[in-house]
């Protein structure tokens, strides 16, 4: 893949306006959202004890947060016991190089990779074709974004914003193994997928992965995941390197017993996943290195509102819940975390720097449904309006706002202001207003100005 | 009882009628209405866009001019849910402000919690008849948790049949200043509200949120649907000899 995504142009109203005008993309999403979404609300819904699962599941994380140091070296030890190697990676560029350094120590030229956001984040791929190692994604629809040289638009489905008829092109072109004949048939496809990718399994040597969740107590890794590639990197190959973030620790093997309801249910709306994988350091025959990755999140940490992002399990709940995800889709957001935890995390991790991540926490009407569905209850709204009092704001708006607080200091000066506005009612253009101002009016008409605001209303007729 | 009534700057500016029927129909239930004038705005605007300073000063301002009373009511679940809700995390914990906050917060109500939750009246009285659809704005849903309480109310208006709007619990795509600042997706969304409005056939759309009634009445409005948008406040103060 060489798309990346650093670096990209643009910000998040004029990326999403795009894809607001792209009928067949909003069509995909909403179809896609809203089955998801339905699915979700059906299988937490039958929990009696949902509320306190995510009480319990937000109670473990932070628990687990405050005590992250003592966690990490408890893991890093119970890895190493196991006959694991633990290497540590301040940023994307130090656990690139640790993984590439550790499969060019194999001898391997190819990789075959499961699912993975961490390695996505610090875009490992693009490293490793750099050292021309070549990985080769293993999940279904991370295949069809790789193939199509794409970019992931969802975490759980990083393909939903192509549909099958754009799939079947997409392996056509690019699987050369496959007939002619295919069809967009959902089995076929997977059909074709299946066996394009089972050559790449019994032939690689090397697997990278992430993983889903962390045991500081046992030094276990753990991966959910739906369709077996997973289980056939983890453990056919001789060298198994996995990168994880290092808030993705839990503190003992119980702790799973919450996460296990949570993740699956709020996720793919599914009871349990098809595939639970669990390891404990080095098995027979297999060598075993675990990267724990920073790349920002200290920082993040350290941030008391920001750090409740660090809950985070990559459900993407969130995403299918949101009404600005839904429209924008998720190549707006120009992350690997779209939609509303992209809103809050990217910032937080790559700074608001870029004209980009700057308009992220603006990505948001502030509606709430995205902490309502949560499983580790991240209050996204509360962390959106504590990044964009932070965020860079434009001159013009600076002065605007200045103003307005200035007249709402004080109630004369905003009476004064309500009647100026009432005394020019009759030039108020209705249908277009000047300057940034015309956004509103491009689709919706202006409210008429009333002749008497209520205060002088009230003035006149109650005033004792 | 003696009620402030917390008429919010965009109603003070823009919709007097929504303060006007506030006022007849808390004093129709028998109650003493207050209006302090020095009161400005919540400081909303400020606080979600960005601008902590400016909407410190002015959530400082509001607990000070309303300090004292039994009650405070707003015909706005945002504002409402403003204070209620974003407040307490303005103020550093121990403080001045988080004890002034404390004491005036909770006394803080939308209009539909005040009828039902405080003077335990769901029938009002009222006289509507014509065919309602209701939104549930995501402050009044999801801040302040309101329920069913506005539709309750709304059963009870004589003459008013209330349809069921689908999709309600989708935002509209107002957002405050979203509204301009990713003018694309809010149009999106209010374009689907709208489409759900039109199904449900109703002559009216209400909601408890004059700011985002705007935002799809401007909608609407431009879309030359002919359904008009009613504050609650509007409805439920409508009588046979207002009619």
């Amino acid at each position: 893949m060489s798309a990346t995504f650093l670096g990209m142009p643009g910000n998040f109203p004029e990326n999403s306006q795009k894809a607001v005008q792209d009928s067949q993309l909003r069509y995909n999403l909403r179809k896609a959202t809203h089955t998801i979404r339905g699915k979700r609300a059906d299988v937490v819904g039958e929990l009696p004890d949902w509320a306190e699962l995510r009480a319990a599941g937000k109670a473990i994380k932070d628990h687990t947060l405050r005590n992250l140091d003592r966690y990490l070296v408890q893991l890093e030890r119970a890895v190493q016991d196991a006959g694991g190697t633990v290497h540590w990676a301040r940023d994307a560029a130090e656990a690139n190089r640790i993984v590439t350094g550790l499969v060019k120590a194999t001898g391997e030229r190819e990789v075959v990779k499961v699912k993975s956001m961490a390695t996505q984040e610090i875009e490992l791929n693009q490293a490793l074709a750099a050292e021309g190692i070549t990985a080769y994604e293993t999940d279904l629809a991370e295949l069809i974004v790789q193939l199509g040289d794409d970019f992931p638009s969802h975490i759980l489905v990083p393909a939903i914003h192509r549909n099958r008829s754009e799939i079947r092109e997409i392996f056509l072109e690019k699987m050369p193994e496959t007939p002619a004949g295919l069809t967009d048939d959902p089995p076929a496809l997977a059909e074709a997928a299946r066996l394009h990718l089972r050559e790449r399994f019994l032939r690689s040597k090397v697997a990278i992965s992430g993983a889903n969740f962390m045991v500081a107590e046992t030094g276990t890794l753990v991966v959910l995941e739906s369709e077996g590639n997973g289980r056939m990197c983890l453990t056919l190959p001789e060298t198994l390197i996995s990168v994880v973030g290092i808030e993705k620790l839990l503190p003992t093997w119980r702790d799973l017993e919450v996460f296990l309801q949570l993740l699956p249910r709020s996720s793919t709306g599914e009871r349990m996943n098809p595939y639970t994988s669990m390891w404990t350091g080095a098995v027979e025959g297999q060598d075993f290195h675990l990267v724990l990755l920073d790349n920002g999140r200290t920082g993040v940490l350290a941030d008391e509102v920001g750090r409740q992002a660090l809950r985070c399990i990559r459900c993407s709940a969130c995403l299918n819940v949101c009404p600005v995800y839904e429209r924008a889709g998720g190549h707006a957001y120009g992350s690997v975390y779209p939609g509303p935890i992209g809103a809050i995390l990217t910032p937080q991790l790559r700074g608001m720097g870029s004209e980009l991540d700057a308009s992220l926490p603006y990505a948001s009407s502030l509606c709430g449904a995205c902490y309502d569905v949560c499983p580790v209850a991240i209050d996204i709204p509360e962390v959106l309006v504590d990044l964009r009092a932070k965020a860079p704001h434009a001159a013009a708006e600076k002065a605007g706002m200045k103003v307005a607080g200035w007249i709402l200091d004080d109630h004369r000066r905003l009476a004064a202001a309500q009647r100026l506005a009432s005394k020019v009612r009759g030039l108020v253009p209705k249908k277009r207003l000047p300057g940034p101002m015309s956004a509103w009016t491009d689709t919706r008409d202006v409210p008429e100005i009333p002749e008497e605001s209520f205060r002088d209303w009230w003035e006149r007729n109650e005033r004792a | 009882m003696r009620v402030a009534l917390f008429i919010t700057c965009v109603n003070d500016t823009l919709f007097p009628g929504t303060g006007k029927a506030v006022v007849s129909l808390l004093r129709r239930l028998g109650c003493e209405v207050d209006f302090p004038a020095a009161q400005t705005c919540c400081g909303q605007m400020h606080v979600n866009t960005g601008y902590r300073a400016e909407g410190v000063r002015l959530a400082r301002h509001f607990t000070e001019v309303f300090a004292g009373y039994d009650a405070v009511v707003a015909p706005s679940g945002s504002c409402a849910a403003m204070v209620r809700e974003q407040y307490p995390k303005l103020a550093r914990p121990g403080s001045k402000g988080a004890a002034a906050i404390a004491e005036v917060a909770p006394k803080v109500y939308e209009l539909s919690e005040f009828l039902i939750d405080v003077l335990k009246v769901e029938d009002v009285g009222a006289y509507f008849p014509h065919r309602v659809t209701y939104h549930p704005t995501c402050h009044s849903l999801r801040g302040l948790r309101l329920g069913d309480r506005p539709a309750r109310l709304l059963r009870h208006v004589r003459g008013l049949e209330l349809v069921p709007l689908p999709g309600a619990e989708e935002c509209c795509g107002f957002g405050g200043t979203f509204a301009v600042k990713n003018p694309a997706v809010s149009a999106a969304m209010g374009a689907d509200k709208t489409r759900n409005i039109m199904d449900t056939g109703a002559e009216v759309l209400c909601a408890a949120d004059n700011s985002c009634l705007m935002h799809i009445g401007g909608t609407l409005s431009r879309q030359k649907t002919g359904v008009r948008t009613m504050h609650l406040a509007e409805i439920l103060a409508s009588t046979e000899e207002s009619q």
